[in-house]
Parts: C-alpha cells; structure tokens; sequence
C-alpha cells in the first residue's frame, strides 16, 4: 500500500512539471510580453518607451529560455521561465498590477472562501447522498421517476439563476439576509447562510441523479441478492450493502474537489461580494492581470493534484483490494 | 446583386455538422444496431417532444447561420456598388421589424409607454410650453393604436385568440397530412392509423411530436402575432427588443454547443483509440498529457486562455473586415478553447472501452487472419464506441449551452457584441437592483434558455439509455 | 406425491413470468408455466434443465427474490405450513436465509467484495439467531471449520478477494448454513468451478445435508451432477417439469423424449466415430410458446395430437412420472435409426507432423514497487511440447488457469511466446514479421470460447466471413467472394440468407457455426478450437460436435482442442495432452490417457468428473487444495502440494519426461526410475 501511494506520488511530479510549462506556455509564448504591454497601456499611450518600461517594472524584460549575457547558474536562472514560471514552485507568485505581493493576498483570501465552499461541500454530499438514496429506495416508483424529472430540471437551470434568483426570493423580496457582503468573526454567519444554501440546492441535480445511476447499478449485483436472500431488510441491504460499495465510485469524483475548495467560487463570490479567492480571480480576469491569473491557474492544478492523491489515499479506506495489494 | 453573401466561419462549421448529421443518419439507416438504437430513441415519447421543442431551436438557429451584407442605396448613378458593413442574416431579414423597431430605453412587455417618466415639453391649449413628468409614448410599441391606448387591451385580446384559432388550422392541417402520409406507408386507413398514433401503438412516438408540436403552436403564435406591433418581451436598456435578442441568442448557444464538440470529438476519438490499443508507451504518452491538462481547472484554463485569445484579437485588429467578423472569430476559438479543455474525460472514457474491446475475441480472430491495426481500429473498435460517442454528444451539450452564460457572466466568454444567453443575463443583473426592478429580460432569458436545456437533457437521457443497453437495464 | 405430510416445500401450479415491452405493449410472459413438486427432509431434488428452461427463474421464485421485471403469476409455495407467496414480505424476510438458504452459481460476484467474511456470515448469525458479539464469531468459526475452511481464524477477517473460487463457494455455503435453514436452494454451485474443486464442493454438500438433515432443491444442466447428488429428479423443458422420477428410475429408464434426448446428445467413448444425436431446433422462446406439447416441435415421435392439445401426467412407475402422450398411446413411438459406429483409430501416423510446437515459454512480467520493475513471471506457459498431424485432432485439457489457451493463442502468434519453437510444416513462426507471417495465417485459423463476444455485433454475417477472405487475399473479386460465403454458410448448415443478418439475431450454437465458417473461409489447415462448446448447451454441443467431426472427415483438418470436458475429448480427439501450471504431465493415445491414466493429476482429474451414469461412477480421487498460482509454481513437481503420492524427491525436483509406450509419455517421478531410457 505504502508503495502505490509512493508511486502515486511520484507520478505527481511530471504532472506538476507539464502544468507550470502549459501556462508558461500560454502567457509567454503565445503572446510575447510586448503584445501583452500593448495591450495592456491602450493604444493612446503605446512608444517603444513605454513598453519597455512596462516590461521591466514587471521583469518581463529577460529573455525566455536562455540568457547568453548573464553568467554561472544565471543563464537560466535569470530568465522568464525561470523567475516567472519555475519559482512558483516555491510559492513566490511575484506582484499583481497594484503592486501587493500575490502570495500574501492568497493567504488572506483563503479563509472567507473556504467559509463558504467547505460548509456547500459538506451539506451538499450529504444532501444529494440522502436524496439519491430516497430515490433508490423507491426505484421504479412515481416518487423516484418525479424525482429524477425534478433533477433534470434542477440541473437544466443556470447556476447564475439559483443565484439571482435566490437573492431576489430571499434578500430582496423577504428581506432575511444581507444581499450581500461578508464580515470576519462570528457574525459572518447571516452572509454565509445564503450562499451555501443556494450552493447546496443549485448541486443537487445533477450530483443526486449520478449518484442514483451508481446505487442502481450496484443494486443489480449478485452480492445485492445475497444480501436480500440472508433476510436482510431493503434498508440493511441499501446502507450496509450497496452504500459502502457505491462509495468506491462516489469517492471518484468526490474527494478530488476538496483541496479545490480552497479556490471558492468564482460566481458566488462576485455575486456575494465575499472576499475570497474566487472574487480575486474574477477581479483580476477583468482587469487583465495576467500575474494574478497565472498564480491561480497553478495554484489550482497544484490543489487539483493534492485531491489526486487525497483520492487515492481515500480508496485505501474503502476499498481493501487496493489496502492489502 | 442586392446583398452580398458573407460567410462566417462558424456558418461553415454549423453547415458542416448539418452535413455531418445527415451522414450519420445515412450510416445508421444501414447499419441495423445503430437503426435499432434510434428506433428506441423514437420509441421514447420524453426523446421526441424534446427532440421536437430542440428542432424549433435549430430552424431559427440554422437560419441565423446565413449571413449577407446588403447594399447600400447608392445616391448617384455610376458609383461602384457598396455594401453595408453591417452583416445580416437571414432571421434578421425575417424578422426585420423586431430589428429596427427600437425604442429609446427599458419598457415593458406589451407597453405602449416607457418604463420610466422623462421631461418633456407639452403645448398647452393656450399655446405655451410647459414642461410635464411623464412615461413618454413607445415611438413603436403599440404605435398602431395611434392615441387611442385604452384600447390595448382589447387589441391583445383579439389578436390573441386569432393567433390560437390559426395554430388550431395549422395543427389540424400537420395532423391530417401526418395521418395520411403515415397511413400510405402502412397501408392502413387514416383513422387507423390516428388511434393507432394515441395509443402508442406506432414504432415512433408520434403522439408526442404531435402535442408538443400543438404546445409549441399555442404558445408561440401568438407571439409572433403581438410581435409585429408589440415588444412582447419589452425593450433593454438601449430599447431594444428582447424578442430580437433571444432569437439572436439561439444560434450562439448552438455554436457553442455543437461546434465545441465537433472540435473535441476527432481528439479524443483518435487519442482515446490509439492509447488503449497500443498500450505502452503510446498510452503512458496519452493518458500524461490528459492527466496534466485536466488538472488545470477548466475555467481557469479557459481564462488564460481566453486573456491570452483576447490580447491576440486586439493586436491584430487588421485581420477583421466586420465586427461580426471578430465577434464570429472569437466565439469560434471560445468553441475551440471549450473543445481543447473538455476533451479529456470523453479521451479517457474511449480509452478504457478501448482496452475492453481489444481484448473481445472478435478483434483476436481479426488479428489471426493478420488484419492490419488500422483496419481492426476502423472496422471493429470505432463502430463500437460510437455509442459512447453519441452519448457524449448529446450530454455535453446541455452543460456546454450552461458554460457559455457562466463564462460571458465572468467575462471570458463571448464577444461583449454578440447577443448570446450570457451577456443578456449579464446585462439583465445590473437591472435586478434597480427600482422599479427590469425584470423581463431576465425571464425571458431564463425561460427560452430552460427550455433549450431541459429539451437538451431530456433528449440526452433517452439517447443514453437507447444507446447503452446497461444503463437502460438499470433504471 | 403422496408423501405430503414428510414434505418441507410443496410448490403447486406455481407460474412466473417477465414482464416485456414498453408501455402500452406491455405484456408478461411465462418463463415458468405451472409447476408442481415437493422436498422432503433429508432428500435432494434435482431439477436438470437446458438455459433457459425457467429453472433458475423457479428458484428466486420461491424465495421471491425475482428481478426487477420478474413477476409471479399464480399458484402456492407452502413451506413449513405456510403459502410463501401469502406472506407480507417482512415475515418473507424470517424466511429468508433462516428457513430457506440460496447458494449461487458465481461465487466470484455473489460475496460483497468490500466486506470481511466473517461479517457476511455474521450478519445472518444477528439476523436469524440474535446472536451478539463474540458468539456470533464464534458461530462463524465454527461454521467456516464446517464447510472445510483451514485457518478459520483468520479467514474470518479477510476480503472474498483473498480467496480462491473454491474457497468462495465453501463461504457463500456457511452463509446459507448459518440460519440453519431447513432448504438448501443450490442455483448451479458448481458451474462456475473446476472439476476437482466441482468434486470438493459436491461432497462438502452432500456430507452437510446428511449431517443436518436438510431438503435440498439443486438446480443444474449437467447430468453428472444430477447422478452425484439427487434422490429425485424433475426434468424442466420451456417452463414446465415434463418427467419426474427417483434418481434410480430415471437413469436405468428415462421416459420422456427430451430426457431419452439429452442422454443420447452427451458425447462419450461409445459414441467415437459416429454423430452425436441432437436435437433439431430451438427451445420456444417466451414469446411464441405452442399450444400443445411443448417439446412437439423437436420430438422425433410428434403427431397431431401433440401439436393440439398440452399433454398431462402419465404415472410410469414407482412415483415415475411423465408429461407424454407417448405414454397413453406407446405405439406412436418411433424406433430409433441405429447409427454405424466405426472405430477407426491409427495407433502412430508415421506422416510428419503438420505442427510442431518444441519448449514453447510464455511469460507475462509482474511489475511492482514504485517504479513498476519487473519483479517476476507469470510463467502461463513454461515449456510445452507437442506435435499434430493433419486430419487429426489433439486435445489440450486441463484446469482453468493451466495455461491451455495462452498456448493456442502462442501458436497463432496472438501472443507473442518468450521462448520455444512453433513450427507450422518445419516453417519456424517465432521472430517472423507481420508480412512474412501473413501467408501463414492463411493455414491456421482459430474458433473461440464465446459465441457471444466472437462477433462483431457492428458486421452482417457475410462481412464477418469474408473478413479473412479479404485479409488474407482469397477471393478478391466480390462476386466470388459472395459465392463463396454462400458455400461456406451451407458448409456449416445455415441458411444462405443469414450472409446479410446480424449476429444478434442468432442464438448461441447458430453462433458458433458463423466462427466456424469464418475461420473455415480462408481453408485452413489447423484450426485451434478454444473451448468451443462450453458455453453451449448439451444438445448444442452436440450439433458442433458433430460439425467439427464431420468437416474433419470431409477437409483433412487438424484441431487442436482445447478444452476441460473430457466427455468432448473421448468423442472427438485422437491425442491428449493433460496440462498444469503451464506444463504437460501427460499425453498420449485417448485411449492410454484416459483409460489408464499414469499421472496422479490425470487420475485424479477423471475420476472427480461426475459420470452420467449410475453403475460407472469410479472410486473418486480428491485432490486436496487448489491450482497454486502461476506466478508462484511449487518448488519441485508443480503438482507435490495435492499429489497424493508425493514423496521427497516430488518436493526436490522437476521430473523428467518418461516414456510408458510409443505414444504415452508422463512426467511424473513415480515413472522416472523404472523407464527413463525408453
């Protein structure tokens, strides 16, 4: 077991290796920094002069791969790729457009976003879970088809709806929460409370009807008939039987999102006004703040990866073939 | 000439997956399995009233895919032809008053007044000017009405049911010319057949396609009647109609939906095939490069992308005739970015199905009469995973037509120009907070873009479970 | 009948159906057609039935444990003084497991994968027996020990995963135990099992039924286990039981025609050189059952009245019964055309051998660790030897596992062999290109297990045949290659038609034939058959059977055989060749082989087949265990764990191949001194 994680692990580098050149890529190569200060400055101020000193305020004056003047190490070590893509690794993000260090904001922006993303998380999984397992419970019913009609509903509405519309309903119409805003410490709860109810309710069709699909195809399993044929209630059957096998796919796509939630998201928090990670992104992709959006994008694939590996630890718990191999 | 035709790319693209689709029916209709799995999906009534609301989405969709430039009136002769730098489409030249009628600012829906009171001068009986508060008159909501307003309401009234009484003619004729066209070919008489129809007895649920077609019929004449003389969805905020600009979003939900995966199929087909049926190195190569891409978080990837797209349109502003030139090139490389971004999980789904199937014995008794691999992957594999394919078409794009709003909402989705679900609602959130609230372009928005969705993924559902025969023995 | 008051279970006029269609077209149709029997305690019931007959459908129908679209129609089950299909479903629920147990056929997916033994047997402990904590560990150690499970202590807290498929079997029986039911319902238990396992697990029931009493209801198709097992037997056809009768009865004289007809259709030494009797035609599907007899349509005797009017029981003797009009009017019956047997069989065939396979090895590498190296082989295939002249046919026979179709498909190149010679007329194979290969597939072809995965759903019949045709350059033109589908299709006794049909619109044996024409159109020389009867049913089998002989007699081909049915090998192969754990132990003659067997292993093998008939079941050899794992072969003889005659040298060594006679070699140390030199 020790081994497969370790391995697992390993296999983490090359990914993570190929995510910082896709973006180095992406933002360097695509678009040389000159395209990018012409851009940026507007067509009214553009002079060679100004492009070069927008360059070096924000060091994108090096040269990408290789630098011929510089000496020693600094042939790679002073260049683009290097001090722009590479020291990301060790989480030095370099400076956004207004000038604040990147790292530092991340820091701060964590917590709001994750006091929304993790408590959506958490009621979320459970909600849907219940739910999939109500409809699986009345399978072939007029309870379960409703059901699955209403997720298909729920789930053809746009995330942008749940959450206009849950402001008008429930902040502008009956006037039970702040619209929006945040405030740290213990009050931030009557900010917090529409977000993650809208966040839970938006989810749940499309999550409770995946799920259904997997309790229905193990309920047609041998064991499933074993299991009835030993006398088990419908009930045993579903939570003892079907549940913790269910649960082998279930971690699939569940577990990988965790280390994401630190990310938040981007909708709620613009439409909230909640200060976390998510708004800063959005904030800075429309003020075109190629630093900032670089930053996230690592930061992303790099929590993306963590929940790889979160997954592949999970599976050790649920799943004894890969415990005992 | 009066016009001059323009060809957009994405017209291309749309044009070709019309060709494609018709290809496809070609090949099923041959093909018994695949004939069999469309029979089922004709089977399904949910399939075909949604199949049926989603070809009234294509028919404004495709005719908004053929696109001209008119010619200007030339004041003198001898002076060469010019054309507008406006290009135009077909809908557009349909639709042509929704267009042009446009009022100054917000009104409501089937208002004859503005939303909201303006100054202006009024000549009182004596002569003076004295200036007055008040919502000003639509120059063209309700402007057949002349001054006499109070009569609106009778007006809609009217029309109204004269709409409903001419869906009920056009109804009965659809229904008495499909009963005898469906008689002639089972050789049965009509009224056979019409009982036959709603009991369901027929091989396709016509009885669906039937009352869906009514509902569509009720619902939409009437529009279409107040929509010549009324804004039946109101105005925004630059007065212009909502009716036009819903119309004009259909074609771009479309693109979004169906061009994208036209872009990802051929990658992931081909990357999918090849890793899971040459295995080693090929499959260490494949399945690294869809691991890295997919753990760059899609709307992330999408951003850079999108912000890097966005830095090359704009210093390269000599490429673009039109406007709508830019606004075509931009929504095609948001398909192409959707497309490069989504491709993964289908790759790996093929992938895995691949591996399965190399192992089937018919790929090994193809193998011992020394076929060649191309030809085991194009007559054995890839027939095989078409199903798989099919599904993943139909599914991915509902939730792509969803992408598009979030991503116009984030700004990294279409051109701000082109009218599309995204940058209605976009518009329309700014309105929520007003008072009095706009709210009608919103609903609207909400209501035609639902629609659209729910018709999407029910058609997704009955495809899935007419395709794959173990996930229909399941539910 | 008359025994009602002993009887445990008592099923009257029971009938169950599967609902079918969509919506307004639904129906349900009768899978299982009024059926009445009894179980007394102590006694098994056996009903034998062809797939598809509703036997495995009677089954779930007394627990009421039907499928999703399954629904029971009428009739009563009366179990312990009570009409189970009466009860409200939670006192069906203290039926369940507590008065009545199941095993299934596949111990593989029947045991939840991701639940230790112990628990699963511990949940029917709680259920049934409200037994808590340490007693109901200590109940299921005891029951583990019960169904021959060494180290119970620890199997208890290991995963099905851990287990083998015999040990499996032995944990779904302790679960059935545990609520001490009165009925044991056995849903093929041995199906899915090797021979010597099959041998294992057939004894293990028979001992805890005597033990405890039991009823037992065992559902099966093989006749074999029916004259192991049963007291009583009740033949199913299409939903009905049409003969009932003692064990004894039945097998000195069954009386119905079907059941006169699936004796006559099993293969056997008697029968060598002849054709096999079949049965003409297809069981009725659910859809279009007669109205009369339902067998009417493939009984040699039928007449009018069988057409027209169901027929009823006939007492044949001692509680003998039988659902035949032959029984009411016996001279309707027609007499039997005697086949001419030839027994021709060339001791050496002094011709040089078509195919000579010299020390073939395939190894698959482990890979483990971080890194993924190579820590050690899967010697699938470890050194096999073996020539084959044209027109006859050798059988490979062994256990699953052995290594037997990594060895056909090594031949066909299908695999790529790690060492070893494969010679096809002194033509060498090994290390050839794909181009220079080509030529030669033209001459060896292969039919497959499954007729369900062997075909291309996506192609008609006729693209699948002419598939090799236009691989292999045979028949370019179009219209030749169209003649000679045609040909091929009535070669094989198919319609022409069936060129422009798709393989789901045959059954199973019609399958099979299409595999063969496939293979056939290229005319091959050899042709490596893989198990291509066991997924079929016996009279199946016969009609392919007869097939292969027949084509064999008419085209010079050679076979070789792959198999695990010794039936099949006495009947159709000329040379046998027993294989374990990658190695040959045995060949020779059929006749050397299997009439006097020199290996352990083969000894032990035949005699743990169960015989179909009564007078001729052999002293059983059990073999203790299961096949070791490739990966991981014995020191020493591959077989000295379950050997019982191992002895020190067994432990130590590999033994060298002796010879008995011209044409029988074994490798086995009780040999190895006396005759090493020839």
């Amino acid at each position: 077991m020790l081994a497969y994680l370790l391995r697992r692990s390993l296999y983490a580098i090359p990914i993570l290796i190929g995510v910082n050149l896709i973006t180095f890529a992406l933002f360097f190569v695509v678009n040389s920094p000159d395209d990018m200060a012409r851009m940026q400055l507007g067509v009214k101020r553009v002079t060679p002069e100004a492009i070069a000193k927008w360059k070096v305020e924000r060091g994108y004056d090096k040269p990408l791969f290789f630098n011929a003047q510089a000496e020693g190490v600094g042939v790679l070590t002073d260049t683009i790729l290097f001090a722009k893509s590479a020291r990301m690794f060790v989480g030095d993000f370099g400076r956004a457009e207004d000038g604040r260090d990147i790292a530092r904001e991340i820091t701060t922006r964590m917590g709001p976003s994750l006091a929304i993303a993790l408590p959506t998380f958490i009621l979320g999984l459970y909600v849907t879970v219940s739910f999939a397992l109500l409809l699986t419970f009345f399978r072939g019913s007029y309870l379960d088809i409703w059901g699955v009609v209403l997720c298909v509903a729920l789930m053809s509405i746009s995330g942008l709806f749940y959450i206009i519309g849950g402001q008008f309903l429930i902040s502008k119409l009956w006037r039970l929460v702040p619209i929006s805003g945040y405030s740290g410490g213990l009050d931030a709860w009557k900010f917090l409370i529409l977000p993650v109810l809208i966040g839970v309710i938006s989810g749940i069709g499309s999550s409770a009807r995946w799920y259904r699909t997997i309790f229905l195809e193990e309920i047609g399993r041998d064991y499933v008939r074993t299991a009835r044929a030993k006398g088990l209630s419908e009930v045993a059957v579903l939570f003892r039987h079907v549940l913790r096998n269910a649960m082998i796919p279930i971690l699939t796509g569940v577990v990988v999102v965790i280390p994401l939630l630190f990310m938040g998201s981007l909708l709620t928090e613009s439409f909230f006004g909640i200060p976390g990670l998510g708004s800063y992104t959005i904030d800075a992709i429309n003020a075109q703040d190629f630093a900032v959006v670089r930053a996230m994008v690592f930061i992303g694939s790099v929590l993306y990866i963590a929940g790889l590996m979160l997954t592949d630890i999970s599976y050790t718990f649920v799943d004894p073939r890969i415990r005992f191999e | 000439m009066t016009f001059l035709p323009v060809i957009l790319w994405s017209d291309v693209l749309i044009w070709l997956l019309v060709l494609a689709a018709i290809v496809l029916g070609v090949l099923s209709s041959r093909n018994p399995p695949l004939r069999a799995a469309w029979q089922r999906v004709g089977r399904s009534r949910p399939g075909m009233a949604a199949a049926t609301v989603l070809m009234a989405f294509v028919l404004v969709g495709l005719l908004d895919s053929l696109h001209y430039r008119p010619r200007l009136e030339s004041r003198e002769a001898g002076q060469p032809v010019a054309y507008s730098v406006e290009v135009l489409s077909l809908l557009d030249a349909m639709v042509t008053p929704l267009r042009t009628r446009s009022e100054k600012t917000y009104s409501q829906p089937l208002a004859t007044r503005a939303y909201t009171k303006e100054a202006f001068d009024v000549r009182d009986a004596d002569g003076s000017l004295r200036q007055v508060r008040d919502f000003p008159r639509l120059k063209f909501g309700g402007a057949h009405l002349g001054d006499d307003e109070a009569r609106r309401d009778d007006d809609i009234v009217k029309r109204v049911l004269a709409a409903e009484a001419l869906a009920c003619a056009i109804l009965a004729g659809i229904a008495l010319g499909g009963s005898y066209l469906l008689a002639r070919r089972h050789a049965c008489s009509a009224r056979q057949i019409w009982s036959a129809l709603w009991r369901g007895e027929l091989s396709v649920a016509w009885h669906a396609v039937l009352a869906t077609l009514g509902l569509l019929l009720l619902l939409l004449m009437p529009l279409a009647v107040l929509s010549v003389d009324y804004h039946v969805f109101g105005t925004d905020k630059v007065g212009q109609d909502v009716l036009y600009q819903i119309l004009k979003s259909v074609r771009t939900a479309l693109v979004i939906g169906l061009v994208t995966t036209l872009v990802m199929l051929p990658l992931s087909i081909l990357l999918g095939i090849l890793a899971g049926y040459f295995r080693g190195w090929v499959d260490d190569l494949i399945q690294y490069l869809y691991t890295t891409l997919s753990s760059i978080p899609g709307v992330l990837l999408i951003a850079a992308a999108v912000l890097m797209m966005q830095v090359i349109i704009d210093t390269h502003p000599q490429w673009f005739a039109t406007a709508a030139e830019r606004a075509d090139l931009r929504l095609l490389a948001l398909c192409f970015i959707l497309g490069v971004t989504s491709w993964t999980g289908l790759c790996r789904l093929l992938r895995g199905e691949t591996l399965k199937l190399r192992e089937l014995e018919y790929i090994q008794a193809a193998q011992a009469f020394g076929v060649s691999d191309l030809r085991i992957i194009l007559r054995h594999i890839l027939p095989n995973l078409m199903h798989i394919v099919i599904i993943a078409l139909v599914m991915d794009f509902s939730s792509l037509v969803l992408a598009e709003a979030v991503l116009s909402y984030v700004g990294i989705g279409v051109d701000p120009t082109m009218i599309s679900f995204g940058t209605m609602i976009n518009n329309a959130r700014m309105e929520m907070a007003r008072e009095p609230m706009v709210w009608w372009s919103l609903a609207a928005a909400f209501v035609f873009m639902f629609t659209l969705v729910l018709a999407a993924n029910l058609l997704a559902d009955a495809v899935r479970d007419a395709f794959d025969p173990r996930l229909a023995g399941s539910s | 009948m008359s025994q009602d008051s002993q009887s445990i279970l008592s099923v009257r006029g029971l009938r169950m159906g599967f609902a079918s269609g969509y919506a307004h077209t639904r129906q349900v149709l009768a899978a299982v057609d009024g059926i009445d029997f009894a179980v007394h305690a102590g006694e098994t019931l056996a009903l034998l039935g062809e797939s598809g007959c509703g036997k495995s459908a009677t089954a779930l129908s007394l627990l009421r444990l039907l499928p999703a679209a399954g629904r029971i129609l009428g009739g009563e089950v009366c179990f312990d003084g009570r009409d189970l299909l009466q009860l409200p479903e939670s006192e069906m629920r203290t039926v369940r497991g507590g008065g009545m147990a199941m095993i299934f056929q596949e111990p593989a997916t029947s045991l939840n994968p991701v639940m230790t033994v112990g628990r699963q047997i511990g949940e029917v402990l709680e259920r049934h027996l409200d037994l808590t904590g340490a007693a109901t560990r200590q109940r299921a150690l005891e029951l583990l020990d019960a169904v021959g499970i060494a180290d119970a202590q620890r199997r208890l807290d290991e995963f099905p995963f851990q287990l083998s498929g015999g040990m499996k079997q032995r944990v779904m029986i302790a679960v059935a135990l545990a609520g001490h039911p009165k009925l044991l319902i056995a849903d093929e238990p041995t199906t899915a099992l090797d021979v010597t396992i099959q041998a294992q697990i057939l004894d293990l029931l028979r001992r805890l039924q005597a033990e405890r009493g039991m009823g037992m209801l065992l559902i099966t198709h093989d006749l074999g286990v029916v004259a192991q097992m049963a007291h009583r037997v009740g033949v199913m056809y299409a939903g009905e039981i049409v003969e009932e009768a003692p064990r004894n009865a039945f097998f000195a004289s069954p009386r119905h025609p079907y059941s006169q007809k699936l004796f006559a259709a099993l293969p056997d030494l008697a029968r060598r050189g002849g054709r096999l009797e079949t049965i003409a035609g297809q069981v009725p599907s659910l859809a279009a059952m007669p109205t009369g007899c339902r067998f009417a349509e493939r009984c040699p005797h039928a007449w009018e009245r069988c057409r027209d009017e169901s027929p009823g029981w006939h007492e044949a003797g001692e509680s003998h019964r039988v659902r035949c009009h032959l029984m009411a009017e016996p001279g309707r019956a027609v007499a039997p055309v005697p086949r001419p047997v030839t027994l021709v069989i060339p001791l050496v065939d002094p011709r040089p051998a078509l195919l000579a396979v010299r020390d073939l090895a395939v190894h698959f590498p482990i890979r483990r660790g971080v890194l993924q190296l190579t820590v050690g082989q899967v010697r699938a295939v470890d050194g096999v030897s073996l020539d084959l002249v044209r027109g006859r046919t050798l059988a490979l026979v062994g256990e699953s596992g052995c290594g037997k179709t990594t060895v056909g498909k090594a031949i066909l190149q299908l695999v790529k062999p790690t060492a070893g010679r494969i010679e096809l007329e002194e033509r060498e194979l090994n290390g050839l290109s794909r181009a220079e290969l080509r030529p030669l597939r033209r001459r060896m072809q292969m039919i497959f297990q499954d007729p369900f995965a062997s075909l291309n759903p996506r192609l008609s019949v006729g693209e699948i045949i002419g598939e090799g045709m236009s691989a292999l350059g045979v028949n370019t033109q179009s219209a030749g290659r169209n003649d000679a589908v045609v040909a091929l299709l009535q070669e094989v006794g198919l319609d022409p038609a069936a060129a422009g049909r798709y393989p789901h619109e045959f059954s199973g044996g019609q399958r099979q034939r299409i595999a063969i024409a496939r293979a056939l159109a290229v005319q091959p020389e050899l042709i490596i058959c893989d198990e291509p009867t066991s997924a079929l049913d016996v009279s199946v089998q016969a009609q392919i059977l007869n097939l292969l002989k027949a084509l064999q007699d008419d085209l010079g081909l050679a076979y070789l055989f792959i198999t695990h049915n010794f039936a099949v090998v006495d009947y159709l192969a000329h040379e046998v060749a027993v294989m374990y754990l990658g190695r040959i132990v045995e060949r020779g003659l059929v006749d050397e082989v299997l009439r006097s067997p020199r290996h352990p292993y083969t000894q032990a093998l035949l005699s743990a087949v169960p015989s179909p008939r009564l007078d001729a079941q052999p002293e059983c050899i059990r073999l203790a265990g299961e096949m070791p794992s490739p990966a991981n072969p014995p020191a020493g003889c591959h077989f000295h764990p379950r050997c019982p005659q191992a002895s020190a040298l067994c432990r130590a060594s590999y033994p060298e191949t002796s010879r008995l006679t011209a044409t029988h070699a074994v490798r086995c140390h009780l040999f190895g001194s006396a005759e090493q030199n020839k």
